[in-house]
This record gives C-alpha cells, structure tokens and sequence, in this order.
C-alpha cells in the first residue's frame, strides 16, 4: 500500500548537513497496524510527515497505492486517504470542536456522533461540542481532539504522531481500547509512533528506527521481546550515537 | 420593500422585512418606516436629524431596530441618536448601517449614538458595518458612540464591520458607575486599500465596576488598521484589554492598547498580538484536505466569528 523508496531528508545547520532520515526504505501492507518506535530525535516524526507531506524530501520516491506521490502537496495526499494526528496540534481561536470534527470529516457532523468519537477518546461532556480549540482548553484536551479528528475520517493509512504524549493515565487506558477497535473501523492501515508497551502490543509490526535508519522492522511477537530486552539491560542506551 | 434594501437590511441586522417590536429604518436620510410600543418610544429629533429612543423602566425581553441604508451615491448623512434606558431595564438593540454605492462620488454615514444607561439596566448592542455596489464613489462610516453607565448597569456591545467599507474612524467613549460593567466586542475586517481606525475610552469612576475589550481584526491587501482602546481606571475596577490581529498581504496595523490607573486598587491588563496565519494551522486543515486558501478563509471566519 505504502512504500517509502531510499528516502532522505537532509537540513543545513550550523555544523554543516544533517542527515534526518538517511536512505529508509520502509513497505507498509494494507489492513495492518504498524508501530514506530525508537529514541527521541531518531527520525520517527520526521518520516510521518515525510509521507503526509508536511515535509519534502531531499531524496527517494514515495509510492501510495502504485501511484508516485513524492511530490504531491499535502491535501492532495488528504484526499487519497492519508491522515496525520499531531505531536503538538495547533489551536483555533473562534473555530468549535465540533466544527473542527466536521471539517476533519467532510460533511457536517452530527452532535450524537461527534460525542461518540470524542468519548472514544475519554472527552465525555456534551459540552465539548461547542468549546472553541483555543488557549482554554488544557493540553491533553486539544491533543485527545485530535486524535478525534483523525479517528472520524475515512482512511486508507491513519498516522498518529505520539497520541499518549499529555494524556493522563485514565484517559489513556480509554485510547488504547480506542486504538484496538479502530484496526477494525474507519482506518484500513493504521501507523502509531509511540513510546508506550501498551500500543506496541496492539501492534501487527514493530518498526524501530534511531539515527535516521530503520533498525528493525518485523512481527511483534519477534521485536517485542527483544526490545524489553534490550530495555532492561546496560546497553540501553545502544540506540543512541557516542557523540551525545 | 425593494429587495436591495431587505438584503441590506439582513446583512446588517439579521432582518429582511419589518422587525417585530420597536424599530426605526433610515434609508438616505429620511425614515423608511418608524414602530414605538408601549414601553419603547422612539421620538424623532426637532433641532436636528436623529431620534430619541426612551425604554421604560422594567421593560424586559424586548428589541428596538434602528437600521440605515444608503443606496444614493453622494449623500453625507449624520444622525444623532440618543437612547434612555429606564432603571432595570433589559432590552437588545440592533443597529447597524450598510452603503450601497454604485456611484462615483463618496457616501457617508456618521452615527453618533448615546447611551444614559440607569441603574440596574442591561442592554445588548449589536452593531454591524457593511459596504457594497460597483461604482467607484468611496462608503465611509464614522461612528461615535458615547455609554453612560449608571449603578449596577450591564451593557455588551458588539461592533462588527464585515466588509466593504472604505474608511472608518469609530470613536467610543464609556463612563462607569459603581458595579457598572461593560464588554465590548470588536472584529473588523479590512481589505484593499481600505482604512480604519478604532479609538476606545472607557473611564471606570465607580469601585467595583468592571470592563473587557475583545478587538480581533484581520488585515487584508494593502488596508491599513489602527487601533488605541485605552481604560482609565479611577476607582477599585477591573478591566482587561485585548487586541488581536491576524496580517495577511501588505496590510499595516499598528495597536496601541493603553492602561492608566489613578487609583491604588485599580486592575487593569492589556495584551495585543499581530501576526500572520499560523502556519500550524494551516497545515493542519491541508491534512483534511482543504487547499491553501480554503485553509486561510476558514481560520479568518473563525477568528472574525
């Protein structure tokens, strides 16, 4: 469904070219549940936004479906059916929850149904409907906003860039039951960066990446193990370059 | 009535026919149609243009229209309207004055509004601007208003200029009582070369009374905005000022919120903000997969709302 072919994405910065993403190639199967951890500042964001178009790459092919969308922009992606949930999502002064959902979906959402996707991610008052996504709310309330956002869109690939980042301990045992059940609803192939053993188990595959480079790419039953592992032992700092 | 006149009418006063209640429509400086009832008296001036709107004390739930519209190009119009409202008083006003100028010469409106607002009262002011027509004459809006609030006195004012107005200098002065309150909430949106200035004096002589000022603006083209909302707090209040504005184009705005305090217990807050679409936003609406400009108008719609 999902090929990412030699990509790169390098920046300038001051002590010369850095290489973000360093020749990854990366195949995603359709009706699967991928996913992507590794170390901080590896390149997992990166490559999300590498495939939803939020960043170009330098180098390499995106291959959506049998068609080539290297280059296209952003909402075009959109509309072949990808979608990307935020690390850090943007607030809207004088836009509602529910506007947001609408927009997210297409059509104009209905009030029962909006409650319904913003319960699947522990946001339970009817009173949300109409709260602007500005300042007032807290940050693990925009943040479990859009993850609703994403959840209510059609699509053939879902990416969520940490969902668990902010989100409290309760509210986050509801997104996992969320993340469980929609492998079987509106997304066919979802992509989760996360951090937490708890997504990872929900995961068909694992794929690791740090330093820019795939790591490890394989079932979960295969990498689990061995990344509590690795985890739990003196090395576990492997991932990271001797430098820093 | 003509249908440029009602659609005027339900873009500046969300009516299309005659309104229920009190209402006095002024079309090209003469009255198109005038309705008082039994508690709100409307009174047209003898020494000037303009009408007194008197509302009885107690009167509750109920609306007064005092829409104009200008179709002749060319014509200056000035009104003075004066409004007494009676002690506990809770009524809604809808103003509000659209230009149609399909002329080469500049139409003008000046509205200057004042406000007696008795103890206890509550009013709710809704006031739109808007200009439309081909010709080349200029639309221009200067409106002054003045609101004396009496003990106790609640007024929420709305101000809203929508589009098409080619230059507008508004000018509104507030006097507080003890307890009184005051919010006003400002969105203005310019475009071409339009240009408009908004100058906000609240004086806060009573303890315990309070204000908010709420300005979102969106500069568009080559427009240019300025804006100097200023509270004078001279007694134990609280006020807070806020501009915000979002740049797009060429356009220039400059805010200069101002505080001054002349008692010990006066608290008084200002912030202001200019800057440009957030592009977090934006990308956020492309991954729905809206294009750019959609993008752009829906986060402007929202922000003027």
């Amino acid at each position: 469904m999902l090929e990412l072919k030699n990509i790169e994405f390098k920046v300038q910065s001051s002590k010369g070219e850095l290489e973000i993403i360093d020749k990854v190639n990366l195949k995603l199967e359709s009706g699967k549940f991928y996913v992507i951890t590794g170390p901080n500042g590896g390149g997992k964001s990166t490559l999300a936004k590498l495939i939803m178009g939020i960043e170009k790459p330098t180098g390499g092919q995106i291959i959506f479906n049998g068609e080539d969308i290297t280059d296209k922009p952003i909402n075009e992606r959109a509309k072949l059916g990808i979608g990307y949930a935020f690390q850090a999502p943007a607030r809207f002064k004088g836009l509602t929850v529910r506007k947001l959902l609408s927009l997210a979906s297409g059509r104009e959402f209905p009030a029962d149904e909006c409650s319904a996707y913003l319960t699947k991610v522990g946001l339970c008052s009817a009173d949300y409907l109409n709260r602007e996504v500005d300042s007032s709310l807290s940050g693990g309330e925009v943040k479990r906003i859009e993850i609703a956002s994403l959840m209510a869109r059609e699509l053939k690939l879902a990416i969520y860039d940490e969902p668990e980042a902010g989100i409290d301990l309760w509210s986050f045992a509801k997104l996992v039951e969320s993340f469980k059940a929609i492998s079987k609803g509106t997304h066919e192939s979802v992509l989760i960066i996360s951090h937490q053993e708890r997504i990872m188990q929900l995961a068909d595959e694992i794929v690791i990446i740090a330093n820019g480079k795939i790591q490890k790419q394989g079932a979960k039953d295969e990498i689990f193990p061995e990344l509590l592992k690795q985890l739990g032992e003196e090395n576990s700092c492997a991932f990271r370059k001797e430098s820093e | 009535m003509l249908k440029l006149d009602s659609d005027i009418l339900k873009t500046i006063a969300s009516i299309s026919d005659i309104p229920e209640g009190a209402y006095n429509i002024r079309k090209n400086g003469s009255a198109l149609g005038r309705h008082s009832t039994e508690n709100i008296e409307i009174i047209p001036k003898k020494d000037k243009p303009g009408i007194d709107i008197i509302i009885k004390p107690n009167t509750k739930g109920e609306s007064v229209h005092i829409p104009v519209i200008l179709t002749e190009t060319g014509l200056n119009d000035l009104v003075y309207n004066d409004f007494y409202i009676g002690e506990n008083a809770d009524v809604e006003i809808v103003a509000g004055c659209g230009i149609h100028n399909d002329g080469c010469q500049t139409s003008q409106h000046d509205g200057i509004h004042t406000f007696h607002i008795e103890k206890g009262a509550k009013i709710k002011y809704i006031e739109k601007h808007y200009g439309e027509g081909s010709g080349s004459g200029e639309r221009i809006l200067n409106p002054q208003t003045i609101v004396n609030l009496g003990e106790n006195a609640f007024a929420e004012m709305e101000m809203v200029q929508i589009k098409g107005v080619d230059s507008t200098k508004r000018d509104t002065e507030a006097f507080l009582d003890k307890g009184a309150k005051l919010v006003i909430t400002e969105r203005l949106m310019t475009h071409s070369k339009q240009y408009a200035e908004s100058n906000v004096d609240i004086t806060m002589n009573g303890d315990g009374s309070s204000a908010q000022i709420v300005s979102r603006s969106v500069g568009k083209d080559e427009s240019v905005q300025i804006f100097h909302p200023r509270v004078i707090g001279n007694s134990a209040c609280r006020a807070h000022v806020q501009c915000d504005s979002i740049i797009m184009g060429n356009s220039k705005i400059s805010s200069i919120p101002e505080i001054d305090a002349n008692n010990g217990d006066a608290q008084l807050v200002h912030e202001a903000a200019i800057g440009k679409i957030n592009s977090d936003q934006l990308l956020k609406l492309m991954t729905f997969g809206i294009s750019e400009e959609e993008a752009e108008e829906i986060i402007v719609q929202g922000f003027l709302k």
